[in-house]
């Protein structure tokens, strides 16, 4: 029987792990470490549940509910000095937890301080657009309602940024395979061609390692070489084509080597 | 079988009048001062802007999805496709993020030849940019002279690594070259002579007519919309925020060097164009100072990190345990610690950051490219409405987009 793979998650994994390892973790500190975070993170507990916070590689990280998303980074930008939303992105737990978890990375200027914001969602759950705080949430939320689908509520503009507008399927979950799926392989034709074309033509081939022997459009046959385009299906010609260096090179036509000089003095 | 083309034309350049006499026209994707695949949506009252949509993506590669399925140094050669203007910055970048993931320290020799990299592609990528925009504005013989230096640098660049414009230039854990015998002679003389290009360009455009009207009180930023849009690098710091990277939060030996950040508060393309000028001339004070500290250090450019990084290659060649190392580096790939950094470093248009989780595996878990162009260009919509049709290209043009990080 076929070993059974799992279909919520098919981005590329070890394929040994040691039975013995473990996985060693970045260092974390406490906020309490550091003045200016431990500030900052009193004023965010005054008004807002926190439910985690640590430092991590310079940086420290807070998790809050993601109702009080808004509310959060009103309160960072207005009274803690974040002036800056540098980025703001997702992560897909879908297949461990069914969650997604959304990052909103801040830069104080100031202070010389960066902060993340962090929150779990549900899969279909929204999130509060913060695109009337920060400008820069425009472009950004709509590249996550891209790439994972996430919707955003209250933005003034959202629709599909990178991918084309009537792309279907979210391509950074880990559902979505890297070379594309099904409806990824026939987008092009049908858009070009039609879809009644799709079985004169066939799907896209995405995968870009794919090597088709009898493609000779594409391929030149080392050691092999037919003309452009040529049926090789019943088999390769006997013969292959005369190369130019076998015959000289066409422009040199005159050139006899018996008496061709060779220059041993390059300043002569 | 011949098929009949279904693409039907969209509206070319369309010029459909309505009823309240605004006209919508089509700028790009394929424009030659679009500076890449940009293409803008522009609704015009007369000549006058009134509303801009920039659309992006049609240099969409999908790196971050790469990303998750490739291990962490396969990965360095597609960070060259972002800003491909200055790709040793990107691969400085990824390279610093895993560091600082994994806690690794490099060698000294390692920094100083990364801090000749960093500002030799940052002088590239001002000089590409000079040439560029000046050509969009119509100044011919500025791109001309700006090219033969960025020529120079590109030969240096060569040099070092082979290559000229996607140059893999860093490793995680180092460099994998010591600088060439002749380097430093000639990235002495380049130096020597670059003040003096710096005036010449400066000569043909600042006073000139032409360039100032098309540059001064044209694209102005507010340092409140820089700051909202998430402006960085020169965008930020023409619009009265003197901020960078390097100063503010030092990676590399930029503590130990001593340099000035240009800044204006008047965010306008002339300002954004004197800092890049003035940028060149910090970054060549840099150079001078990253070459005299080359001398002292001893010749290790690889951390010495088994676990992570391949031993030398003296090593792999004659000690077993060093070949099995490099043989599971190469084949599955290293593994970083559980956990998430964002590190941000200064690339030439501004705050290029990794953002990476890992998982423990070898493949990163998820990999968020920050490019500073992207929001770059998105400001564009606020940017452009209330100038004029020949002020796109101006602005379009300092603002210094490159569409291989836009769209990553």
């Amino acid at each position: 029987m076929r070993a059974y793979t799992p279909k919520d998650d098919v981005q590329k994994k070890a394929y040994y792990t040691d039975r013995y390892w473990v996985a060693p973790m970045v260092p974390k500190s406490a906020v309490s470490d550091d003045e200016i975070f431990t500030a900052d993170l009193e004023a965010i507990k005054a008004k807002f549940e926190v439910s985690d916070a640590y430092i991590q590689v310079e940086q420290m990280v807070v998790f809050i509910n993601p109702d009080d998303l808004y509310g959060v980074l009103e309160l960072l930008k207005n009274e803690c000095e974040y002036t800056q939303l540098t980025e703001l992105s997702a992560i897909d737990w879908l297949a461990e937890k069914g969650q997604f978890e959304l990052f909103y990375q801040m830069l104080s200027m100031n202070k010389r301080k960066r902060i993340r914001v962090k929150f779990f969602i549900e899969e279909n759950q929204a999130v509060e657009s913060v695109e009337k705080l920060f400008r820069s949430a425009d472009w950004s939320e709509r590249e996550m309602y891209d790439m994972f689908g996430i919707k955003i509520n209250n933005h003034p503009f959202m629709k599909r940024i990178l991918m084309p507008d009537d792309w279907e399927g979210f391509p950074l979950r880990k559902t979505y395979p890297l070379q594309g799926d099904e409806f990824a392989a026939w987008y092009e034709v049908d858009k070009i061609f039609g879809k009644e074309a799709r079985d004169v033509i066939g799907p896209e081939i995405r995968d870009s390692a794919a090597i088709d022997r009898y493609d000779t459009q594409r391929f030149s046959h080392l050691g092999h070489e037919v003309p452009y385009g040529a049926d090789i299906s019943e088999g390769e010609p006997e013969e292959s084509p005369r190369m130019q260096e076998e015959e000289g090179v066409f422009m040199i036509e005159k050139f006899n080597e018996e008496d061709s000089v060779v220059i041993s003095d390059r300043n002569r | 079988m011949q098929h009949k083309n279904r693409l039907r034309p969209f509206f070319e350049n369309i010029t459909f009048d309505r009823d309240d006499n605004e006209l919508i026209l089509n700028f790009g994707p394929q424009h030659p001062s679009s500076h890449g695949q940009l293409r803008l949506m522009l609704h015009l009252q007369q000549e006058q802007i009134v509303k801009a949509h920039p659309d992006v993506g049609y240099l969409h590669r999908g790196m971050e999805k790469m990303a998750e399925n490739m291990i962490y140094n396969e990965f360095m050669p597609t960070t060259d496709r972002m800003d491909y203007i200055a790709s040793s910055s990107n691969n400085y970048g990824f390279a610093l993020a895993v560091e600082k993931l994994i806690g690794l320290e490099v060698p000294r020799r390692a920094k100083v030849i990364r801090m000749i990299l960093l500002e030799l592609n940052r002088l590239m990528s001002h000089l590409f940019w000079l040439a560029t925009t000046a050509l969009d504005i119509g100044a011919m013989t500025v791109f001309l002279y700006a090219f033969r230096e960025r020529e120079y640098l590109m030969d240096l660049i060569e040099d070092y690594c082979g290559a000229r414009l996607t140059h893999s230039a860093v490793r995680i854990g180092g460099v994998p070259l010591d600088l060439p015998s002749n380097f430093l002679g000639d990235l002495r003389t380049f130096l020597d002579k670059l003040p003096a290009n710096i005036k010449d360009y400066e000569d043909l455009l600042d006073t000139n007519r032409i360039w100032q009207m098309r540059m001064e009180d044209v694209g102005v930023v507010s340092t409140e919309m820089a700051l909202s849009w998430g402006c960085t690098g020169p965008m930020l710091r023409a619009s009265g925020v003197e901020w960078d990277i390097r100063k503010e939060e030092p990676y590399e030996l930029y503590d130990e060097v001593d340099f000035d950040v240009p800044w204006s508060d008047k965010g306008d393309n002339y300002a954004r164009y004197k800092i890049y000028m003035q940028e060149m001339r910090e970054s060549a004070k840099i150079l001078y100072q990253v070459m005299a500290m080359y001398k002292g250090t001893n010749t290790e450019l690889m951390a010495h990190a088994p676990k992570y990084v391949s031993a030398s290659k003296l090593d792999i060649m004659t000690q077993n345990y060093s070949l099995m190392q490099h043989f599971v580096l190469v084949t599955q790939g290293m593994r970083p610690p559980v956990g998430e950094v964002y590190i941000p470093t200064e690339s030439p248009k501004g705050e290029l950051g990794f953002y990476i989780n890992s998982q423990g595996g070898p493949y990163p878990y998820r990999l968020k490219l920050r490019a500073p162009s992207f929001w770059h260009t998105g400001i564009l919509t606020d940017l452009l409405p209330g100038h004029y049709i020949p002020d796109v290209v101006a602005i379009i043009g300092t603002t210094n987009i490159v569409f291989g990080e836009v769209d990553r």
